[in-house]
């Protein structure tokens, strides 16, 4: 294994066991702690980190379920809010505050907490080593750190929901001033401190994460698995893994300056400041549109990072699911580095309208609009690749052409968005949240979902409940269109995003009944995932069991290994790779694994 | 052994390989606060002021530490674990002199008037000051790594003599110490 030929040309006689060999004995002296807790397994972090990911996304969507009762239902009082929330909802009515620390909160979990550690972090922690033929990740320790880092920024983030003053609750981005001030709102005070705390904790828990899964799948595959032979899933989670790598140290520098500035006094962003109720504040020289500039160059990649694993695990799913060779394999690697590239340049077109250079503002909305290349090369491929397929319709399936469709939806309002002119008008509406909730929130769900249905039974040797599952994907796909479209409606008609109350305002009153009926939906889509949940649970102990090695006829090496690995995945050698992992319907056969020898009859592709 | 280092590629080891990108990243962090800096320096109301003399002798002490620690990565190498044990220790010193100075500057700076933080300051000097912080938080940590493997130096039991740990931290130090070289030429004649 050429993997095992690294460790031991550089660690010297005597330690051959070190990494390789002792494996092929596991459960040796694992306890519960070392096994379920601190696991240096990556299938078992992967799970931590999938499970944890689910609390937080019900978590995250119930906070959005609250403050769609505020918009859809803005006159009526709900008295089991108050049990609840407290004096958080006096008299069964959401108060503002409140609201604004919702959506906060609700931003801030389901971009970082769910889509980022949930989504990437389970799938490259289960899929690396598995599909590139590894033990392990690289460091198997750091790889636990991370998760544990990811965790203790759960415990303070959820602290931050109780405390007297409030979570944050001055947007997701953590703008300055609302974020340095303490005295500019209730939620800038505790609230806010934990938020940095909590936000810097998983700063490190990604970084952790993303060093390991550079550095395994670079430096660990298995014999005969070349760069151009990997699944497109470890292509993306490893472009993902380099655009965290370059951009989050990035954010981290924006919030060094921001603790300066709160707590030491400093001028980075604050300056000629009057706060109410405090007097003129002695800050001088500082620049708000600094911390956009250094928050969004880690903002932008950042949806990318949440975008690229779902792309890569649809490209999978779709292709073993059409029984179909993926459609331009080398052009789906260029176009995910060409988004990769994109990524870091792109940052300003979240900030057309901060008074930015227009001339600058062009060359930002040409990159942006570059974009739409790869990402429609990726379409295409991906159209084709279903196209005269012999398409099994299983729940994971239907989650990846579920992902296809909202990609398209939301990826073409993207188009207008970019334009530095347009933006002028739809910035900050309706039709922003539409657009990024299609494309990066629902479209990754879509992905992560699609994860979950397909490597479930490799997962926990069950199979997931088939009907629970069709019924879980139709009310969410319909639902997330019912949600968003008419969204895209009230953001065209200039209607803002972040408003409390629009009962009140002349010009977006008449909205009240479209804002009633996406809070209906929102709950029943909510609702549906409850159902998945119970499927989720339920299927742990209880599912149907897979019976056979390879349940989806695919040629991936996670396949090879036992229906339940243990640490170390394949108990003798590690399977040696011998072609591409797409090779479907070739020469007559239905699939040839990765680890089948080329025959000497064998046509090429 | 020899067959397999023959037939196979030398590849670089995983750890090393995380250490670079790890080195990547960090480079990202203070590529951001420059940029920053630069940013902020074509604004309005930026002070200027001379970087602090004793900058000059931190620099000159973090060059010495990275001679030392090479030499020590060769001593280890050549098995000669006395002058090992000796240079790591003189490496790890002349770290906490580095630290030292810088916090002596800081010192220097203030007792110009300059203050760093707090309501009077300008973002020039506390750019400076988390900057200059940051990398010597840094250098901290190499500090601390020098230590661990300082006692792994004493450790009655050696299981295997692998010069991996010490080709780790001598890489990430020679990185601290390139960092800082960047970031001093950076702040006296860039920024």
């Amino acid at each position: 294994m050429s993997n095992e030929a690294v460790i031991h040309a550089h660690a010297g006689a005597g330690t051959h066991d070190a990494h390789g060999d002792h494996h092929h004995e596991h459960h040796h002296h694992e306890t519960f702690i070392t096994k379920y807790v601190f696991s240096q397994d990556h299938k078992m972090i992967a799970k931590q980190f999938l499970i944890t990911g689910m609390f937080w996304a019900v978590l995250g969507g119930l906070m959005s379920v609250l403050f769609r009762l505020q918009l859809g239902y803005p006159d009526a009082t709900f008295p089991w809010l108050e049990d609840i929330l407290g004096k958080w909802a006096k008299g069964g009515h959401i108060s503002a505050e409140a609201y604004y620390a919702l959506v906060t909160t609700h931003g801030t979990v389901l971009v970082f907490f769910v889509l980022t550690a949930g989504l990437s972090g389970t799938f490259a922690n289960f899929l690396i080593p598995l599909q590139v033929g590894a033990r392990d990740m690289a460091s198997p320790f750091l790889n636990m750190l991370s998760y544990w880092f990811f965790f203790t920024a759960s415990v303070v983030m959820l602290s931050s929901i109780f405390v007297e003053t409030g979570p944050f609750s001055g947007g997701w981005t953590a703008y300055p001033p609302l974020s340095a001030l303490g005295s500019a709102s209730p939620g800038s005070q505790t609230g806010m401190d934990l938020w940095l705390v909590s936000m810097a904790l998983f700063v490190v828990s990604s970084l952790l994460g993303g060093l390991n899964y550079i550095a395994t799948i670079l430096n660990m595959r298995t014999k005969g698995m070349s760069m151009t032979r990997l699944p497109l899933t470890i292509w993306a989670l490893f472009f993902t893994a380099v655009l965290g790598v370059l951009s989050f140290p990035v954010l981290f520098s924006g919030f060094i300056l921001l603790i300066f500035d709160r707590n030491f006094g400093t001028s980075f962003y604050l300056s000629d400041i009057f706060v109410n109720g405090v007097g003129a504040l002695p800050n001088e020289g500082g620049s708000a549109i600094l911390y956009q500039h250094l928050f969004w160059f880690l903002g932008h990649p950042e949806v990318y990072i949440i975008l690229l694993p779902a792309m890569g695990m649809v490209s999978e799913i779709l292709s073993v699911n059409s029984r179909k060779p993926i459609f331009g394999y080398m052009a789906m690697i260029g176009s995910l580095f060409a988004i990769a590239i994109l990524a870091f340049l792109v940052w300003a077109h979240h900030m057309f309208v901060t008074g930015l250079n227009p001339f600058l503002g062009s060359i930002f909305v040409l990159l942006t609009l570059l974009i739409a290349v790869p990402s429609a090369i990726k379409v295409f491929n991906w159209l084709t690749t279903l196209w005269r397929g012999n398409i099994r319709f299983t729940p994971g399936m239907q989650f990846a052409i579920g992902f296809v469709s909202l990609f398209i939806s939301g990826g073409l309002t993207g188009i207008w968005l970019g334009n530095s002119a347009l933006d002028i008008h739809l910035h900050d509406t309706y039709f922003v949240v539409a657009h990024f909730h299609i494309v990066m929130g629902v479209a990754s769900m879509f992905g992560m979902f699609a994860g979950i249905y397909h490597w479930f039974p490799k997962m926990y040797g069950r199979y997931l409940n088939n009907t629970l599952g069709y019924v879980h994907f139709w009310i969410t796909i319909a639902g997330a269109y019912m949600i968003f479209w008419p969204m895209h409606y009230e953001g065209l008609a200039g209607m803002p995003r972040r408003y409390y109350d629009y009962s009140i305002w002349e010009s977006f009153k008449r909205f009240g009944e479209l804002n009633r009926f996406i809070s209906t939906v929102a709950m029943i889509v909510f609702s549906a995932q409850i159902l998945f949940l119970f499927n989720f649970f339920y299927s742990i102990f209880k599912g149907r069991k897979v019976t056979s090695l390879n349940p989806w006829g695919s040629n991936t090496l996670e396949w090879t290994t036992p229906l339940r690995p243990g640490h170390g995945n394949w108990p003798g050698e590690i399977p040696e790779v011998h072609r591409w992992a797409y090779d479907y319907g070739k020469d007559g056969k239905d699939f040839i694994s990765q680890t089948t020898p080329v025959g000497a009859d064998e046509s090429h592709h | 052994m020899i067959a397999v280092q023959t037939k196979e590629p030398q590849k670089i080891h995983p750890h090393k390989f995380t250490l670079w990108v790890a080195m990547g990243s960090i480079v990202m962090m203070f590529a951001a606060l420059t940029s920053a800096y630069i940013v902020k320096k074509n604004q309005s109301s930026w002070l200027e002021f001379d970087l602090p003399k004793i900058f000059w002798y931190s620099t000159f002490t973090i060059l010495m530490s990275s001679v030392t620690i090479h030499l020590a990565t060769k001593a280890f190498k050549a098995r000669e674990i006395e002058r090992y044990r000796v240079l790591i220790t003189v490496t790890a010193l002349l770290g906490v002199a580095f630290i030292t100075m810088q916090w002596l500057g800081f010192r220097d700076l203030e007792s110009r008037n300059i203050a760093l933080t707090g309501p009077k300051s300008n973002s020039a000097a506390s750019f400076l000051f988390v900057i200059t912080g940051l990398h010597m938080l840094h250098v901290l940590g190499g500090v601390i790594a020098l230590l661990v493997i300082f006692l792994r130096a004493y450790a009655v039991k050696v299981k295997n003599y692998s010069s991996l740990p010490i080709e780790l931290v001598g890489t990430y130090w020679h990185f601290v110490d390139a960092l800082w070289i960047y970031l001093f030429i950076f702040c006296n004649w860039i920024g």
